[in-house]
């Protein structure tokens, strides 16, 4: 039986892991707060996007933008999106092992990556995949700007005929309490079949084509951008639950210890009764 | 009471401006477009500049590096790449992009050098006239 002194160390060290999970559970909490907010945000901007691209397209269809070819596919390229951090529950590796599996679906099809995070970057660096560009370290709050260079990245691959089809693998927020990996085809663009609201007689200036032109790159980037914004609550979300388990469990462990240490003080402090009995009745 | 128009500003991450407005000026590709109420629809891109925005006789000038504009009969939703308060813009970080620009531009002549120096050049240009004639504080949002 372990010492009372090697218990009583035991003991302090899982309470000091407890109050660093618990502090990261409250910081989850408030982060996973914003990150929905933020998501809330940016709806408005990509609504107005889609709303514009979905009308334009009905109304031009003769017009083929490069970024809506539809070829067939002989390579392809994944946007790996993950968290920069880890001590989120399983949230990095159920995307992780998704984009291994959309990989391994057409293992006759080279498929390149651009990863968003550092989680996805490392361990399919390890895996020794093609990367084609990266973009980590990007923080809780990301700016369009500072994910741009992925995006782009990922569309040049697509308009220079490098690869054929694009698709994004994120973990999609469906509620605090759940966050699923998703795949989602970025390129070639399929927009969605609306129902037709109130149609519009736009004028377009210069010219319709050089205003899709210059609107379906942000379209996508919108896409993108969501998925990201998407990934941070989920990843925050996913904290708060892993340290939620973390600390309890440190609690249990803490009792059980506890316990421990009891029966051990209680049976030296019998044993040692014992022997000053047994020693003045020898007396 | 006149008509008013109403004046979206919105951006990726989140909506910079909403609010009434008599008169707006954006600066689109093919020069700066003036837009009163009963405009004709119209969906036009727009290059770097500033935004201003004209209610009661108050002037707002807003910079966006680029974007689209979207007008309907009573609305205009400006949908900015990168929009930012006037008084927010440092000086300092727009002066370090148009040296950086600069340089780029003294070896490469591409594209987006262009680009970011004109970026850098209107986020000083606005800021100078936020100095020179104070306005009104926009809404808080």
């Amino acid at each position: 039986m372990a010492s009372l002194l090697d218990l009583r160390r035991r003991i302090k060290s899982v309470k000091n892991t407890q109050k660093i999970t618990k502090a990261m559970e409250l910081v989850a909490a408030a982060k996973m707060r914003r990150a929905q907010e933020r998501l809330l945000a940016a709806r408005p901007y990509a609504d107005e996007i889609a709303g514009v691209t979905e009308e334009l397209m009905r109304r031009s269809s003769g017009h083929r933008h490069p970024l809506l070819q539809v070829r067939e596919v002989r390579r392809r390229c994944l946007i790996v999106i993950t968290a920069d951090r880890g001590l989120a529950g399983a949230l990095n590796s159920n995307t992780i092992r998704l984009a291994l599996r959309e990989m391994n679906s057409t293992p006759d099809i080279p498929c390149s990556v651009v990863s968003v995070g550092r989680k996805g970057r490392d361990s399919l660096r390890r895996m020794g995949k093609q990367f084609v560009a990266d973009v980590s370290s990007y923080g809780d709050r990301p700016t369009l700007g500072e994910l741009l260079p992925a995006m782009r990245v990922a569309m040049q691959e697509y308009t220079r005929g490098e690869v054929d089809r694009v698709d994004v693998v994120y973990s999609q927020f469906a509620s605090a309490g759940r966050q699923e990996a998703t795949v989602q085809c970025l390129l070639p663009i399929a927009i969605p079949e609306v129902a037709s609201g109130p149609a519009v007689d736009f004028e377009y200036e210069p010219e319709a084509r050089d205003v899709i032109d210059a609107l379906l790159p942000r379209y996508v980037e919108a896409q993108v951008y969501r998925a990201v914004l998407e990934n941070i609550a989920s990843e925050q979300a996913a904290r708060m639950l892993a340290m939620h388990s973390a600390s309890d469990n440190a609690s249990d462990l803490i009792a059980d210890l506890t316990l421990t240490a009891n029966k051990v003080r209680q049976a030296t402090i019998t044993t040692e009764l014992m022997e000053v009995v047994a020693g003045s009745a020898a007396g | 009471m006149p008509e008013k128009l109403k004046v979206e500003l919105v951006t990726a991450e989140g909506r910079v401006l909403s609010e009434e407005a008599d008169f707006v000026v954006v600066p689109g590709k093919d020069g700066e477009l003036g837009i009163l109420p009963h405009h004709i629809s119209l969906l036009t891109p727009l290059k770097p500049g500033e935004v201003k925005v004209v209610n009661d006789g108050n002037e707002e000038f807003l910079f966006v590096s680029g974007g689209f504009v979207e007008v309907l009969p009573n609305r205009v939703v400006i949908l900015a790449d990168a929009a930012e308060r006037a008084e927010e813009i440092d000086e300092a970080r727009a002066l370090e992009a148009r040296q950086r620009a600069q340089a780029m531009l003294a070896d490469n002549r591409s594209g987006d050098a262009v680009a970011a120096l004109e970026r850098a050049v209107f986020r000083l240009h606005v800021t100078e006239i936020r100095r020179r004639r104070p306005t009104r504080s926009g809404p808080k949002n």
